[in-house]
């Protein structure tokens, strides 16, 4: 199936990397207003090291106030995503599983909506959707985690049930809202877009998917022995619940910040986790941080497409899923060829 | 090593699984436990690993145990076998760790044991019955343990690896592990055990010497079915071994 016994070389992260800062600063210079690479390169590195400018006050202006916080939460948000993907797909030794699947997205996906219904400001949305993601998760725990027990078909299906219930809340906010203001706002927020980060997002977003993120780093090694199944784990002498919510706390941490920041930003941790997997393996010591820079660089080329493909810019939500479920197609089709996901 | 006294488990608001069981083993001893299918011999191996909790009587374990399943977990994740012997060191590992030089080498000491080292770069769901059950043996003894508790390590091998997987628990044993295993083949524990518990019934069972345990009357008892131990000396053979009596 995978490239299994190709060794990640220090080349191969070394290209990874070259290609996520590459991708960055050609994304920098993409829009409206095109600006060349050497450009927003050189306005780059000036945030660092003191360099005599050789481009336009305003170039500057456009790439560090606009483009910037942009660029830097759709890759974030990106490499959040997959991370998470490839830890849940881990954990629940489950290929199809993604960070939609336990509920959280959905529940965040209400908070803001709630968010803009109520108050309309930028902070009330993001701490509605993180406050309802978190509350998504409990909900999902009080269903499925009874007298100490919780199996991972309980979990996932308690998941569909919170996703169920959240998604009628939200018709029913979208029913109510005021056709005119609130409701566009909200189906153009919940169908995902970067359009409106802005620093001051970023500074409460960020932390939250990046420090989640290392958490789940952390315990890489984890992972890979949960992903035996349960009893294995428990055999083998860890605590198979604590390491599990543990992940998922970290999992409901990123997927509740990236909805607070751009909406509901569906496929990517679907998807990326498996592309990751062709090129290091199943090790989650390589997979994760491979999923993290891929991630990064994909959604961060998505985000390109979706603000300077067409003259109007084209929800992120819609592209992820338009790439997403067909390849997703592809892959299962591969697999079953290959005798399915056994 | 292990002192048993008076064990039983049951599920909660279920019947007796077993009751009142009690038997010790020396370090460096093999003990098989031999009782008809859903008789609750992977539920007593269970008790011993710690994984299920006996609901009365007192156990005493000297030493860490490690476990070989009696299938090989299946994942859609393909895990190399060194990968999969490492992962046998996580009880020695802190919360956030990642296996670091002495993870690598214990494991690969391991792999040497069994003289599987060559294996460590193949993946592990593509080995086949036998090298997978080897490969498991080495995860639990890269994790230190001094108890080894294997479930029907055979039930899944051909004769060939049979032999091969007996012999490797034999040396095991030699070499000061403690071995206790289920089995539904009594040969195999005349063979390797120094001592078997024969699991007749929730509260009947009978704990002795492996010789002594498994005559002709407590097989037949076991299985419920004419079953008898054989002395072969044919063909330059000279070996004792258990059998069915098929007519």
């Amino acid at each position: 199936m995978s490239l299994f016994n190709r060794k990640t070389s220090p080349a191969f992260w070394a290209a990874l990397g070259i290609l996520a800062i590459g991708t960055a600063v050609i994304s920098l210079g993409i829009g409206r207003f095109p600006i060349s690479p050497v450009k927003t390169g050189g306005i780059l590195l000036s945030l660092g090291i003191p360099l005599s400018p050789f481009w336009e006050p305003r170039e500057e202006a456009i790439v560090t106030l606009i483009r910037l916080p942009r660029i830097l939460g759709a890759f974030g948000a990106g490499a959040g995503l997959s991370v998470a993907g490839a830890a849940l797909q881990g954990i629940f030794r489950n290929p199809l599983v993604g960070p939609q699947i336990i509920g959280v997205s959905t529940g965040a996906g209400f908070g803001g909506a709630l968010g803009i219904m109520i108050a309309g400001s930028t902070l009330s949305v993001i701490f509605s959707a993180f406050l309802f993601g978190l509350l998504a998760m409990l909900l999902v725990w009080g269903i499925c985690h009874k007298g100490g027990k919780g199996s991972l078909l309980a979990l996932i299906l308690a998941g569909v049930v919170v996703s169920a219930f959240f998604t009628s809340l939200t018709s029913l906010l979208k029913y109510v809202a005021d056709p005119y203001d609130k409701l566009p706002a909200i189906v153009m927020w919940l169908m995902g877009s970067f359009a409106t980060v802005t620093y001051e997002k970023l500074a409460l977003g960020l932390p939250a998917i990046v420090f989640p993120a290392c958490l789940l780093y952390a315990v890489r090694f984890r992972i890979n022995v949960l992903s035996l199944g349960e009893e294995e784990a428990e055999s083998l002498g860890i605590h198979p619940l604590r390491t599990r919510w543990f992940i998922l706390a970290c999992v409901t941490l990123i997927a509740s910040a990236t909805v607070a920041l751009a909406g509901i930003v569906g496929w990517v941790g679907l998807v990326i986790p498996h592309m990751a997997r062709a090129f290091v393996g199943a090790d989650h010591r390589h997979l994760l941080p491979a999923s993290a820079l891929l991630g990064g660089i994909y959604l961060l080329g998505i985000d390109n497409l979706a603000r300077a493909g067409t003259a109007v810019e084209i929800p992120l939500g819609v592209i992820t899923a338009l790439i997403g479920a067909p390849f997703f197609a592809l892959l299962l089709r591969s697999k079953q060829k290959k005798g399915g996901f056994e | 090593m292990i002192t048993a006294h008076d064990l039983g488990f049951r599920y909660p608001s279920g019947s007796w699984i077993f009751k009142d069981y009690s038997f010790h083993l020396k370090r460096g001893e093999a003990l098989a436990i031999l009782g008809p299918n859903g008789r609750g011999k992977t539920t007593l191996l269970r008790c011993l690993l710690g994984t299920a909790s006996p609901e009365r009587g007192s156990l005493a374990l000297g030493g860490s145990r490690g476990y070989v399943p009696q299938h090989a977990p299946v994942s859609f994740l393909s895990y190399s076998v060194l990968d999969m012997v490492l992962m046998g060191r996580i009880r020695h590992m802190g919360f956030f760790a990642s296996p670091g030089k002495k993870d690598f080498s214990k494991a690969r000491e391991a792999l040497e044991k069994l003289n599987i080292l060559d294996f460590e770069n193949r993946p592990f769901f593509e080995l086949s019955g036998g090298e997978r059950q080897l490969v498991l043996i080495a995860r639990a003894l890269a994790s230190e343990c001094s108890l080894l508790l294997l479930d029907e390590p055979t039930s899944a091998l051909d004769f060939r690896n049979e032999k091969m997987l007996l012999g490797t628990m034999k040396r095991m044993k030699e070499e000061g592990l403690t071995l206790v295993f289920t089995t539904h083949a009594p040969h195999q524990a005349i063979h390797v055990a120094d001592k078997a518990l024969l699991m007749f019934s929730p509260e009947e069972y009978l704990w002795g010497p492996v010789e002594e345990a498994l005559s002709d009357i407590h097989l037949q008892r076991l299985y419920g079915t004419d079953i008898r131990k054989i002395h072969v000396r044919d063909h330059g053979l000279n070996l004792r071994t258990i059998i069915p009596i098929y007519c």
